[in-house]
């Protein structure tokens, strides 16, 4: 049994929910999800115990393209984050009625299938496919289901797709560069490549330009608040909790071996820079009124703390970013939901017509006061080991910026607090706020729970990627 | 040679059938024949064969291409019925021509001799005005046809000055010796002047940037049948034609010829695509569409020893895409006056086959992987990087992006609009030809080495 099994199962459940008919579709979607998360445990039991789980298949021959999927711990990590929040986002929306759901589901499954395809292959030019496939679904799924004026959301989305398409081909520049030098698309090649400086510079600017739109890193981040405003909830869980994690991952994966000379010669700037985007987001944050633009501009922040320690290629930077990946994928998608169970209620996203929730719904409240919590870091929480090992990172690097990146800390728990006294507490809203029903309570709860219990015991995750990021390094250090 | 012979046959063949009244077996033999040619050509891969002194020469490159030309015939022919559904009794007509029309193709592709080349591009040509000016009640189809005589019987014009100066120049038409006199010698510089008219001809009938100026209101005018045709079989027919040329000649070409290519090939890309996205009138976006599509092709041309395999793969994506996409486009504008977008809103609700077909022909046009069109651009930036034109591909990746812009107007208008109309029954044609196109375009994609290697 190899990794491509998983694939199948993902693509396979999009057919299915496909032709399952309008009323069947989420059940469906989610047989397949859970089938994928079990499948994805298996694998990891299989990759503990030491089993050869790649799987390689020559696909064309000239040029030379492999089907190549490889595994260790960080593409573990990745891939079970991502079919681990897949059923809990496929379940979160049995609250809302999509039109034409068999549509809706089979797209949210194929995206999750390029996601999951991302993190696996090890052929640039397959990777480079599933990267560009997984943007097609979440265009249609914001496009259509999206909510707000139709003609500011088609603005929005549009913008988006055009800026990531266009990062992307040239990420497709540099890989075919790549393969004129090497012969070949497979990562193991690929960072055997002897670069000249210019070379690696350019490489680097073309890998750059992908990822600084995907993540977002300032000034790239345009598209982001608008986009995860007017998208369905399930496609801002998507986007925010595991499609910006591509291109995070994908720094520590391809562009560090690939290029590391020029990213040691520039990693001052690129630090300055995904630091630049902590305080920018952060203040931008504050004067948010609208409150999945605030959420936004807060995932911001935060990854742009993710990237900063990814840059600074040291093993604490890299090992924060990938638990700060997971525990930002969890928290992320526990706070959209949030949203997402008010705007069920109140109909409305702006901050200042919501209030008084605490004395209708306790419940909810203390639910959503453990993730605002979770988000600004407070020890105790996974978030807090993912952020301090970043922090820690950067003071290695140059303790003034790991000053101004500590910023996050404060800043968001400025912001993040305050919305949450102006949306949770306060007098009696007119509004009728029902309790949380069992469905909305689970997800949450299962939510809470992993960001609880990773963050009082994150030895399993840190003994999985540990050793996979320590030979990561020593590739990127090889010189 | 058969190729040539039967596909003329099958053209007269129909001119027949009209004097025997057997309108309604036209369309289902002529298809039938095609496909019985189509396996013949493709099993008569292995072998070159020069018949009738040189003058037509079957050689890999000739039945690739002449393959591609069949198929994309038998799409539009099958088209033809419904298209002209309300002058069915001139069926024979329109059938006859396509046909017609594919022996100039063949020619032009399969020619040994500069004469042949030019039988073949008038054949061609001349088909072309017929069928643009088809329908003759209206206006605009009569100033489509007549603009279009008009230029290309100057083009036509050009490539024939053209060919008497190359023959001057080397006293002969025959390709090989052309081919041959280059290495050898030096050559008279009226040879250069002739070449020059040659490719302002051959870029002419191309469409590219300077020469682009009679497409759009051809494009526009021409019936929608006919406009398919020119945006694919014609187009990639000329691009094939040009490609031979310029790789004959290529020896004796100076490095300046490299740099002219450039500029045009830039040109085109550029002006299309920047044109293409105020249009808000289907069929001359494609248009613009195309003239861009013409200047990737040209991209081709300066490497022309190692990329035939790479303008193969392109033209039949391209092609393949643009057959799905017309289809659609029939279908949707059919009994109306006019193309414009707005005729789309809602497609994706009325009919959301045919609506993902578009968008999937489209996508590929924009060069968006699984569709082959990605592949093509793919290979071809690989070809270019290897041949030291960085910057040309990076204009190309920026043009990539901006075409994003206005084929993405015609899939925001499908999905996000409400429907002005309700549902119009689609004749099973328009899905077959449209299902058929876009899985062979997918299936390109999946196997390119299928054709990569055919030509290497």
């Amino acid at each position: 049994m190899d990794v491509s099994i998983l694939l199948i199962i993902l693509l396979v459940g999009a057919i299915a929910t496909f032709l399952s008919g309008d009323k069947w579709a989420s059940k469906i979607a989610l047989a397949f999800s859970l089938a994928a998360f079990g499948v994805s445990i298996f694998l990891l039991d299989l990759y503990n115990s030491g089993q050869q789980i790649g799987f390689t298949y020559q696909w064309v021959s000239t040029p030379k393209i492999f089907i190549a999927l490889g595994v260790d711990g960080l593409s573990m990590a990745l891939v079970l984050l991502t079919t681990a929040l897949t059923p809990l986002i496929i379940f979160s929306s049995f609250g809302n009625s999509y039109a034409k759901s068999k549509n809706f589901y089979a797209l949210v499954l194929f995206m999750v299938f390029a996601m999951v395809g991302t993190f696996l292959s090890a052929d640039g030019f397959v990777y480079y496919i599933f990267w560009e496939l997984s943007l097609i679904p979440i265009y249609f799924i914001s496009l259509i289901w999206g909510n707000g004026d139709p003609q500011s959301r088609r603005k929005a989305v549009v913008k988006f797709f055009i800026y990531t398409f266009a990062g992307s081909l040239f990420m497709l520049v540099s890989f075919i560069y790549l393969y004129l030098k090497a012969g070949s698309f497979l990562l193991g090649d690929l960072v055997k490549l002897d670069l000249t400086s210019q070379e690696q510079f350019w490489i680097f600017l073309g890998f750059f330009m992908a990822y600084a739109i995907k993540i977002p890193l300032i000034p790239f981040h345009t598209w982001q608040a608008k986009v995860y405003q007017k998208a369905p909830a399930v496609g801002t869980m998507l986007l925010s909790g595991i499609m910006l994690k591509m291109a995070l991952y994908s720094i520590i994966r391809w562009q560090l071996p690939i290029a590391p000379k020029a990213a040691k010669e520039y990693m001052i700037y690129l630090i300055i820079l995904s630091v630049a985007g902590v305080i920018y987001g952060s203040i931008v944050a504050l004067k948010q009124k609208d409150i999945k633009k605030l959420l936004a501009y807060s995932s911001l922040a935060h990854v742009g703390l993710i990237a900063a320690g990814t840059y600074t290629m040291t093993l604490d930077g890299l090992r924060g970013a990938v638990l700060q990946m997971l525990a930002h994928g969890f928290g992320v998608v526990g706070l959209f939901f949030a949203a997402e169970i008010i705007s069920r209620r109140f109909n409305t996203g702006k901050i200042s017509e919501m209030g008084g929730i605490r004395i209708q719904s306790p419940k909810f409240t203390s639910m959503f006061m453990i993730l605002v919590l979770a988000s600004v870091a407070l020890p105790g929480t996974f978030n807090f080991v993912g952020e301090f090992e970043l922090l820690y990172s950067l003071a290695q690097r140059s303790i003034s910026i790991a000053i101004f990146g500590g910023t996050t800390i404060i800043l968001g728990a400025f912001y993040m607090l305050r919305m949450f006294q102006k949306v949770m507490l306060g007098d009696k809203n007119e509004k009728l706020f029902v309790d949380v029903n069992f469905n909305e309570g689970f997800v949450m709860v299962i939510i809470i729970g992993v960001l609880l219990f990773f963050g009082l015991y994150p030895k399993p995750i840190i003994d999985l990627i540990t050793p996979s990021l320590e030979e990561i390094l020593a590739v990127i250090n090889r010189i | 040679m058969y190729t040539l012979i039967a596909i003329a046959g099958l053209g007269v063949l129909c001119l027949i059938a009209e004097i025997f009244n057997a309108r309604k077996a036209i369309v289902p033999i002529t298809i039938v024949g095609l496909l019985a040619l189509l396996g013949l050509t493709a099993t008569g891969f292995n072998d070159t064969a020069a018949t009738y002194n040189n003058m037509i020469v079957f050689d890999k490159f000739a039945t690739t291409f002449s393959c591609l030309f069949i198929l994309l015939t038998i799409f539009l022919i099958a088209l033809t019925p419904s298209f002209h559904e309300k002058q069915i009794q001139k069926i024979s007509d329109f059938v006859s021509i396509k046909l017609f029309l594919l022996t100039g193709a063949v020619a032009m592709v399969a020619f040994g001799n500069l004469s042949m080349f030019f039988l073949g591009i008038e054949i061609l040509s001349i088909s072309l005005y017929v069928l643009a000016a088809s329908n003759r009640l209206s206006l605009k189809s009569n100033e489509a046809g007549m603009k279009y005589f008009l230029m290309g019987a100057f083009a036509s014009g050009f490539i024939l000055f053209g060919i008497a100066l190359i023959y001057g120049a080397i006293g002969s038409f025959d390709m090989a010796v052309i081919q041959e006199a280059g290495t050898s010698a030096d050559v008279e510089d009226w040879f250069y002047i002739g070449a020059i008219l040659l490719s302002i001809g051959m870029l002419f009938k191309v469409a590219a940037a300077p020469f682009h100026f009679w497409a759009p209101d051809v494009y526009e005018g021409s019936p929608a049948l006919t406009t398919a045709l020119m945006s694919t079989l014609a187009k990639v027919v000329a691009m094939a034609a040009f490609f031979k040329l310029v790789s004959a000649m290529n020896v004796n070409l100076p490095d300046s010829s490299q740099t002219a290519l450039m500029i045009i090939s830039i040109l085109s890309m550029t002006i299309g695509n920047i044109m293409a996205l105020r249009q808000t009138n289907v069929k001359r976006m494609l248009a613009f569409s195309g003239i861009s599509h013409a200047g990737f092709m040209l991209m081709t041309l300066l490497a022309v020893s190692s990329s035939t395999a790479i303008l193969l793969y392109y033209t039949s994506a391209y092609a393949l895409a643009g057959i799905a996409a017309f289809a659609v486009v029939l279908y949707v504008t059919k009994d109306k006056d006019n193309e414009d977008i707005f005729n789309f809103n809602g497609l994706g609700k009325t009919s959301p086959l045919l609506a993902a077909i578009l968008t999937g022909a489209l996508l590929s046009m924009a060069g968006i992987p699984i569709f082959s069109g990605f592949f093509a651009k793919v290979f071809l930036f690989g070809q270019m990087l290897n041949a030291g034109h960085i910057v040309l591909v990076i204009i190309a990746v920026i043009n990539s992006i901006i075409s994003v812009g206005y084929y993405f107007k015609l899939i925001l208008a499908m999905y996000t609009k409400d429907p002005t109309e309700k549902a119009k029954p689609v004749p099973f044609v328009y899905h077959a030809v449209a299902i058929i196109a876009i899985v062979l375009n997918i299936a390109l994609g999946l196997y390119p080495s299928f054709v990569l290697e055919a030509l290497n």
